[in-house]
């Protein structure tokens, strides 16, 4: 039963249902127990939370990403997967500082200074969350001083910036400067993009990563944090 | 069950209904006076018989001036089918056109002489070696047999085209003009299983086609219910005249109860007037004086009023059918044609440029989209034509396919009713209070549904433009791709009863 459990988490995941009133991939799924009740349900099962996130969460995104790459499913049926499992994440949090298991990761993400454009930022986040990242989310339009002050406090592995204007890019360099000048830059990598922002344009302002779309920032993302990063 | 079509939900007119009525009014005086010019002897007994003053013009016998009372067109907009039944050798491929409703059928043609092939070679950039594109090239060529029996083969496959008018000439050797009409007619059916128009070379060759139609659907009575093959003749020529040998040809036509296509094409500035108002009331005449006699031979015959006007091209006085004007008249025509309820043989897609290419694709594009916006049952819509009608590209068509599937998506209905509307309100609802706040999850089932128009379909990688090279695959994938051929017992008998059919064109036979 409680193996069960965990192979509807991940066919959840992999239908890209959060709750029971959720549509997945396949016809009549509405009613049964999307990701959320499905994780509630371990969880009072006394299932491990490590079989939760590794076989549950992470092994249904890694079918879903399977069948991305085959081309039967489009990017939102994988961030509607990514949905759920970010969904599933945040019923798992409390749970996870009391236990061993570390998450990937922590990342900032913002919208710089005068830019209020999110879609593309929001989308990074839920890819990121899918992964088993921990995303602070520090919304659009943030100031300079703001982004610095949450890596100061947070300390986050990673910082992810986006800009879609080309009057606001530039605040993506006056950032890195900031850090730069508070000694924090050392700390973390920093990931930038954008509809006008380009790989070289990254490695001008002193960037780690550049990522064209959430996919990418996604894999760049990945590449660091296994070292594997050109 | 027919083939679907396009049903334009509210088609585009320009004139109205006032305008229209003007232009009724104008087409009738024409009739009779001027009148119009026949040179067909029979057309004229059979017109005066029923009333029409006749008058032989220099007393030579050879042309007469004929003027055809209203009373006379009224009637005859009165027995000519509301609806017209095109079948096809394949049932599932019919077209049932209702003059009052706008839905539109996809036709290829017409016939052109020359062929083009397409190659891609390698350049190098000169510069940089390490450079180097693939680059179309065309190369034209004259039309043969095989080339139709391509045509017509991947044409079956175009999921867009309803129906096949040949689009290209045979010119083999051993193709003549007594041998062309059952050549024609044989390598289209046989590689292709919807509704076949076309044109005659030769009156003395209709029973054998028609013969051929008959053995195919199943015998006299089944062709009639299920009539495979229909014909277009151009009896009019601009401006208002009844020429000899298509006349006749219609009249036989008509005669036997086949659907035809009664077709005038005016070119504005030179055959007709320039301006719009003459050209129309000109073309309506034409088109209404052939329907007339058509239903003087017997009354009931399945007609579509045929229009293909055109503006001339100030520079050379030839054909401009990528003008703007041109679709202007297209779509009046159209409008006519439903002002009468009588299904509409219309054109678009004709363009003046000479290979693919963006010209070609605006021209096209641009008559396809208004053409197509007005409603016409039978959209004579030039899959491949280029250099106006003298070059038929196989790849051209492939592309135009896909654009035809833009245009349908783009004419399907708005989908707004309260249960809709109710659902969208739940689904902000919804997302509002997320913080990510995107729809993005609701995407999922409507892209499954077909609700979500795809990406062009030819679309390159990068930055990359390789449109042709992808049309260019499919056509190759279409070309491999089977299609029904007629029987063997069925062509056994064709070839037996029918003489002048091309041995190779025998499938069983060369196979065996």
């Amino acid at each position: 039963m409680p193996e069960d459990i965990i192979s509807l988490i991940q066919e959840s995941v992999i239908q890209g249902r959060i709750y029971k009133d959720d549509e997945g991939m396949d016809e009549g799924m509405v009613g049964q127990p999307g990701v959320t009740e499905l994780v509630e349900s371990a969880l009072a099962s006394d299932l491990s939370i490590q079989s939760i996130i590794t076989k549950g969460l992470s092994g249904g995104m890694n079918i879903v990403g399977q069948k991305f790459e085959a081309g039967e499913y489009f990017i939102p049926d994988m961030l509607a997967s990514a949905e759920a499992v970010s969904a599933a994440m945040d019923i798992l949090q409390p749970r996870l500082a009391a236990s061993d298991i570390k998450t990937k990761g922590t990342i900032i993400v913002a919208t710089v200074k005068d830019d209020l454009h999110d879609i593309g930022k929001n989308i990074v986040s839920i890819l990121l969350r899918g992964a088993g990242y921990t995303v602070k989310d520090l919304g659009n339009n943030i100031d300079t001083q703001a982004i610095v002050d949450a890596v100061r406090e947070e300390k986050p592995q990673f910082l992810g910036l986006s800009a879609l204007l080309t009057s606001t890019m530039a605040r993506m360099a006056d950032v890195i400067q900031m850090l730069e000048q508070n000694g924090l830059r050392d700390q973390i990598k920093i990931i930038v993009g954008g509809a006008p922002v380009s790989e070289e344009f990254a490695k001008s302002i002193g960037a780690d990563g550049y990522g064209a779309d959430g996919f990418q920032a996604l894999a760049v993302v990945e590449a660091l944090t296994s070292g594997t990063e050109n | 069950m027919p083939r679907k079509g396009i049903l334009v939900d509210r088609p585009f007119e320009r004139l109205t209904r006032e305008q229209a009525e003007l232009i009724h009014q104008a087409s009738m005086q024409i009739l009779t006076d001027p009148g119009l010019i026949s040179f067909n002897r029979e057309a004229v007994d059979i017109l005066h018989s029923h009333g029409a003053a006749v008058e032989s013009i220099a007393g030579d016998h050879q042309s007469w001036q004929v003027k055809i009372p209203e009373q006379l067109v009224l009637k005859a907009l009165d027995t000519a089918p509301k609806t017209v039944k095109l079948g096809a050798r394949n049932p599932d491929n019919a077209l049932i056109m209702h003059g009052d409703e706008p839905r539109v059928y996809l036709i290829t043609g017409s016939e052109t002489n020359i062929w083009l092939d397409v190659d891609f070679p390698t350049y190098v950039n000169k510069a940089d070696p390490t450079k180097e594109i693939r680059v179309p090239e065309f190369k034209p060529r004259r039309g043969t047999i095989d080339d139709l029996c391509q045509s017509a083969h991947v044409c079956e496959h175009l999921e867009m085209v309803d129906g096949y008018i040949r689009t290209v000439n045979i010119q083999d050797r051993d193709i003549i003009e007594d041998n062309k009409d059952v050549n024609k007619f044989f390598a289209s059916l046989n590689n292709n299983t919807k509704h076949f128009m076309s044109g005659l070379t030769s009156l003395k060759q209709l029973d054998n086609v028609v013969r051929m139609a008959e053995l195919i659907a199943g015998g006299k009575k089944a062709l009639e219910g299920n009539p495979i093959i229909s014909f277009i003749t151009c009896l009019v020529k601009s401006p208002l005249q009844f020429v000899d040998d298509t006349t006749e040809t219609f009249i036989e036509v008509c005669r036997r109860g086949l659907p035809i296509v009664v077709s005038s094409s005016p070119q504005a500035g030179t055959t007709a007037p320039i301006k719009e108002a003459g050209i129309m009331a000109q073309i309506n005449a034409e088109v209404l004086a052939g329907i007339t006699l058509g239903q003087l031979v017997k009354p009931g015959t399945p007609v579509l009023y045929g229009s293909v006007p055109v503006r001339a091209r100030m520079d050379t006085l030839g054909d401009s059918y990528g003008s703007v004007e041109t679709s202007q008249y297209n779509i009046d025509c159209v409008q006519m044609a439903r002002f009468y309820r009588i299904p509409n043989y219309s054109t678009s897609g004709v363009c003046d440029s000479k290979i693919p290419g963006q010209q070609s694709s605006i021209e096209r594009l641009f008559s396809d989209i208004v053409v197509t916006m007005s409603g016409p049952q039978f959209l004579h819509c030039a899959f491949g034509l280029l250099d106006c009608n003298s070059v038929f590209s196989l790849l051209q068509a492939v592309l135009d396919d896909a654009h035809f599937k833009m245009i349908e998506f783009f004419l399907r209905q708005p989908r707004i009713d309260q249960p809709e509307l109710e659902a969208m309100l739940k689904q902000m609802r919804e997302v509002v209070a997320t913080p990510q706040k995107l729809y993005i999850r609701y995407i999922r089932p409507v892209l499954r549904s077909g609700e979500i128009s795809g990406v062009y379909p030819f679309e390159g990688s990068g930055e990359a433009d390789d449109v042709f090279e992808l049309a260019y695959e499919q056509m190759k994938e279409l070309l491999a791709r089977p299609v029904e051929h007629i029987d063997r017992e069925t062509t056994a008998r064709i070839f037996e009863e029918i003489p002048g059919i091309l041995p190779r064109l025998n499938i069983y036979e060369s196979r065996s």
